[in-house]
């Protein structure tokens, strides 16, 4: 079986609503895991050795929640967090559903690049802020995220770019979208046209990803 | 002003225990610019860096105007830190902030009313001569921009200290000039007491009051500029001094010399040349020049000069100490150092 453009139009609302599902997905759990991800990232970051906020227990401490949810695939969670799912989105399928798991899988992914982000800054940049008399606060906001800010924006490029690829498993609970589109239609049902148009939509949206991010983060960046 | 007491840093690293600072004692005085030189990895910089507690000392103690720091925590001790400003060699300024940014967060850090701190940046950067540079970034400014970048931030909340870590090191000649006279208008006109690390002995005789050498963590010798480059005690000292002032002579003409050699020192206000000159009339001497320098040192001349004095030896003994009863300091030399 070929590529049959009529089955396609056919399937036109199918693929638009499916679409909108990964958008739904993606948007939810971005968001989730920029508010939740980026302040653990900064956390991770300064309590660590001969910084200024240096903490072992903490630094032990969540580093170790983190690598723990990181370490754990993704079906697995999928399931694993299916009663947390219930409480929060009040039903266990749908994309809603998903994209609490979305979320929960995406914080550490997102806390560790901007962990990373921020190691990248010079240290004697950070020290001359202390040297300033500076606040912690002051630090992160002023020197830091600002910093980082160029790395930051392509942490969450691919942050977006892994979240596409995750969401092709919400089906596993219902979740919809592009990704759940190719294994219902393409894989099961050996259904080429959806194959093929889910497999360019998916594609064309992550190129336009990257291409943003990448221009975003030229843009802002001040070197 | 500043009294360093017993001060040690102890590193603990993977393979076990470095030593950066070992037992150091000093005082600094207000309102001087005290210069510490060392070869690299005498401790310098961890000196440097105990003193606002960006190293926190292994032990000792470190008062600045009566405050011991090394008791200080948090808040006090950001307060602390707001009157002691530093440079670095490598600037550190915010890439992603402008100029002006950059000077305005040292202010902030201060809790400056937010419709003071723009009329204060202003002043920073006249200051520096920086005024036309206030919205640029980083970036776009030369190393000696950056550095006077670096000072207006340092001075923001007039500080009583300025701590300079290698603050030339990355500079040109010319460059390293013009900032050091800088620091000096800083240091007379706003009498803040300067601290400069440098392994650059030219740096020390240009702006320095006091100075001591570090070699292994330790001081091995301190004291006024001009007594230490007129009277150096250590070898480590003398060579350090010898990249300023330095005799070299090819050996070819040392060799040649059939008198007695003698290196003759003028302190101060003697006037070296006449001296020598009313020597030679004198005495029944001839003298021949070897090499000669004038250096001024705090704005003193200190003028050393290498000779060969010819004659009779009694006439050559009746000379030297002519020269020396007229203030000279005359050492009989074997080679040319
Ligand atoms: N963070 C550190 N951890 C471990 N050892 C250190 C650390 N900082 C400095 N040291 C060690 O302490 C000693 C003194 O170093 P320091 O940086 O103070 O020297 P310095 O005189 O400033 O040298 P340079 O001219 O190269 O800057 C060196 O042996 C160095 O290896
Ligand atoms: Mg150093």
């Amino acid at each position: 079986m070929g590529f049959d453009f009529a089955h396609m139009m056919t399937l036109g609302p199918e693929i638009l609503l499916a679409f909108g599902q990964t958008l739904y997905m993606i948007a939810i759990s971005l968001t989730v895991a920029i508010f939740i991800g980026l302040p653990l990232g900064i956390l991770l970051f300064v309590t660590d050795k001969g910084l200024f906020l240096e903490n072992r227990i903490i630094k032990s401490t969540f580093g170790f929640v983190v690598n723990m949810v990181r370490s754990i695939p993704f079906i697995i969670l999928l399931v694993a967090l299916i009663p947390l799912t219930k409480i929060l989105a009040g039903s266990t399928i749908g994309p809603a559903a998903a994209s609490v798991s979305l979320s929960v899988a995406a914080i550490p992914f997102f806390a560790r690049i901007v962990e990373t982000s921020l190691r990248e800054i010079d240290k004697g940049v950070i020290e001359a802020a202390v040297a300033v008399g500076a606040t912690p606060w002051m630090i992160i906001i002023d020197v830091l995220l600002p910093e980082a800010k160029a790395s930051i924006v392509q942490g969450v490029t691919l942050t977006i770019i892994s979240l596409v690829a995750y969401s092709a498993m919400a089906g596993v609970v219902g979740g919809g979208g592009i990704g759940d589109l190719a294994i219902r239609f393409g894989y099961y049902r050996y259904d080429n046209t959806i194959m093929i148009v889910t497999v360019v939509i998916l594609i064309v949206l992550v190129q336009l990803i990257q291409q943003l991010g990448d221009w975003t983060s030229k843009a802002i960046d001040k070197r | 002003m500043i009294e360093i007491k017993d001060l040690s840093k102890v590193y603990k690293t993977n393979k076990g225990t470095v030593s950066g600072v070992d037992q150091v004692t000093l005082s600094i005085k207000e309102g001087e610019v005290f210069g510490i030189v060392g070869y690299s990895g005498a401790g310098k910089s961890s000196l440097i860096r105990c003193l606002n507690l960006l190293e926190q000392p292994t032990s000792g103690q470190i008062e600045i105007n009566g405050t011991d720091l090394t008791k200080l925590k948090g808040r006090e001790l950001r307060k602390a830190r707001l009157k002691i400003g530093m440079i670095f060699q490598h600037f550190y300024l915010i890439s992603q902030r402008t100029v002006g940014e950059n000077i305005a967060f040292a202010l902030k850090a201060a809790n400056t009313p937010n419709n003071k701190i723009t009329g204060r940046v202003n002043e920073l950067l006249e200051m520096v001569s920086l005024s036309d540079k206030k919205d640029v970034y980083p970036a776009q400014l030369s190393g000696g921009q950056k550095q006077r970048v670096g000072i207006a931030r340092a001075l923001a909340n007039d500080p009583s200290v300025l701590l300079c870590d290698e603050a030339t090191s990355a500079l040109d000649p010319n460059t390293t000039l013009a900032i050091l006279r800088l620091l000096k208008k800083i240091n007379r006109e706003l009498n803040i007491t300067i601290v400069l690390i440098t392994h650059e002995m030219n740096v020390v005789k240009e702006i320095c009051d006091r100075m001591a050498v570090m070699q292994s963590g330790r001081v091995v010798e301190e004291g006024d500029v001009y007594d230490i480059f007129s009277a150096p005690k250590t070898e480590l000292t003398k060579e350090f001094i010898s990249s300023v002032v330095s005799f070299d002579v090819p050996d070819s003409i040392l060799k040649a010399c059939t008198g007695r050699l003698i290196k003759v020192l003028f302190r101060g206000d003697v006037a070296g040349e006449g001296v020598i000159t009313d020597t030679i009339q004198q005495f029944n001497v001839k003298g021949n020049f070897l090499h000669g320098s004038i250096e001024y040192i705090q704005d003193r001349p200190l003028g050393l000069f290498l000779m060969e004095l010819k004659g009779q030896q009694e006439d050559i003994n009746q000379a030297i100490s002519y020269m020396e009863k007229r203030g000279a300091q005359v050492e009989v030399t074997t080679n040319g150092i």
